[in-house]
């Protein structure tokens, strides 16, 4: 029997909602990891565990396992430092598995990488060691590295996203980098675009693809077809050039999903009160809006980054959840939504995958 | 020894592990490296780089909030205490 496990990370421990494969039912199961606030929360097919970005106010940051989805977990910050002489790792961020490993990301920006299902860690220094570090800016958000895309048939290609630097590649698996934000519009930046400072929100790779990727920017939204050496921008008819998530569908590289929202000066909520998720099913040629089951009426959502999930069934399910609690499903792409859970605390991420027993 | 009490909310994420100890250390730091040493992993629950306290933690020998390098007496009581926080 084919179950939907979706994974939620809120800033009061993780909850787990599972389903089967009509996706229209959800036991929910939490909160775990309980008085840590979770900014990401993976499922690592090698090994069959759950990961949790995790970072307590008293305990500091740490990362979850669960072994048997959910039911058990042990914690581990080995090696998760700068060293004593280094800055103060505040956060774990986002939790990325890829070729045999597990990475993490955290604040202050850097990559922490795990060859032992998260019992210790190290640092991938490389990225640190790049010549634009002492010019790193945080966003809103921190200096947080929020996003990492391993190349599924590179070992030694990834791309990480840290906000508000940019989008940086390595092909030696991490120990030289290169910023990949050429072409994305820096508004808040007076002078000429820099190799950083790019607020890059969120990105993911086409399916099947080399090097194609999506990404949602504070400056709009865009589409590289070199690995992130130039963006075209395809924000096109999006209502705003404002988001946070950028959502890629599992098997058609065309197909798209991200949630526009006013900008910074106007809340970072959906426009006109009316919540709607826009699909793009030609690389961001042209954008639809999807609401149908959508609250439409007094619906000032606020939509995070890590905060969309898409699964990998034959129809892909997409999902998202609010900052106020709502977590809303899609079984069909996005055409038809439901609210599948409302009151629970504020949703920093989603993240979904499919268990075949 | 000192006589160590630690916090419910500590102690939960390492199972089994009691809120009440008898460890050896002349300092905070050190009953702090010999709580670590009974139930590996609690140095990065309670101390940041530097390393220091973390920010909200708070040790009390005897009463009277410590620092690293407090000394610390044969049979002395050291509390562990999280911060009143959060929201």
């Amino acid at each position: 029997m084919t179950r939907v496990l979706l994974m939620v990370g809120t800033k009061k421990g993780a909850f787990l909602l599972e389903s089967d494969e009509a996706r229209r039912d959800w036991r929910v199961r939490g909160p775990f990891c309980d008085g840590f606030e979770i900014r990401d929360v993976s499922y690592d097919p090698a090994d069959g565990a759950i990961y949790a970005a995790a970072t307590s106010p008293w305990f500091g940051p740490a990362v979850f396992r669960s072994p048997d989805l959910g039911e058990t977990w042990t914690h581990s910050s080995e090696g998760l430092t700068y060293g004593d002489d280094g800055p103060k790792l505040t956060r774990v961020w986002s939790l990325t598995p890829g070729h045999g490993a597990l990475y993490a990301g955290v604040e202050p920006a850097g990559l922490f990488r795990s060859d032992d299902h998260g019992a210790s860690w190290r640092h991938v220094e490389g990225l640190r060691r790049h010549p634009s570090t002492p010019n790193w800016m945080p966003g809103n958000g921190g200096l947080i590295l929020h996003t990492i895309v391993p190349q599924p048939d590179d070992p030694q290609r990834m791309w990480v996203g840290a906000s508000s630097v940019g989008v940086f590649e390595t092909t030696d698996g991490g120990e030289t980098w290169a910023a990949r934000n050429h072409g994305v519009r820096q508004d808040y930046n007076p002078g000429p675009p820099a190799e950083v400072g790019s607020c890059v929100h969120k990105f993911a790779l086409a399916a099947g693809t080399e090097q194609t990727l999506f990404q949602q920017n504070h400056c709009g939204v865009y589409r590289s077809d070199d690995g992130g050496a130039n963006w075209q921008e395809i924000t096109g008819s999006l209502p705003t050039d404002f988001g946070f998530v950028m959502g890629a569908h599992p098997r058609d590289p065309r197909t798209a999903w991200v949630i526009p929202l006013t900008t910074p000066e106007h809340g970072r909520l959906t426009p006109d009160a009316k919540a709607a998720v826009w699909r793009t099913r030609d690389g961001g040629g042209s954008w639809q809006r999807l609401a149908n089951g959508l609250p439409q009426e007094n619906a000032w959502l606020s939509v995070l980054r890590e905060a969309m999930g898409v699964d990998s069934m034959e129809r892909p399910g997409v999902y998202f959840g609010a900052q106020s609690g709502q977590l809303f499903a899609s079984a069909d792409e996005g055409d038809t939504w439901r609210e599948i859970a409302s009151y629970l605390p504020q949703i920093a991420s989603v993240d979904v995958a499919v268990l075949a027993d | 020894m000192a006589d160590v009490r630690l916090p419910g909310n500590l102690v939960d994420l390492f199972p089994g592990t009691p809120r009440r100890l008898e460890l050896p250390g002349g300092t905070v730091r050190e009953v702090l490296a010999s709580l670590d040493a009974r139930v590996p992993g609690m140095h990065d629950r309670l101390l940041s780089a530097g390393p220091e306290i973390r920010e909200h933690i708070k040790v009390f020998v005897d009463g009277r909030q410590a620092e690293l390098a407090t000394p610390v007496a044969p049979g002395s009581v050291v509390h562990v205490i999280p911060a009143v926080s959060g929201g």
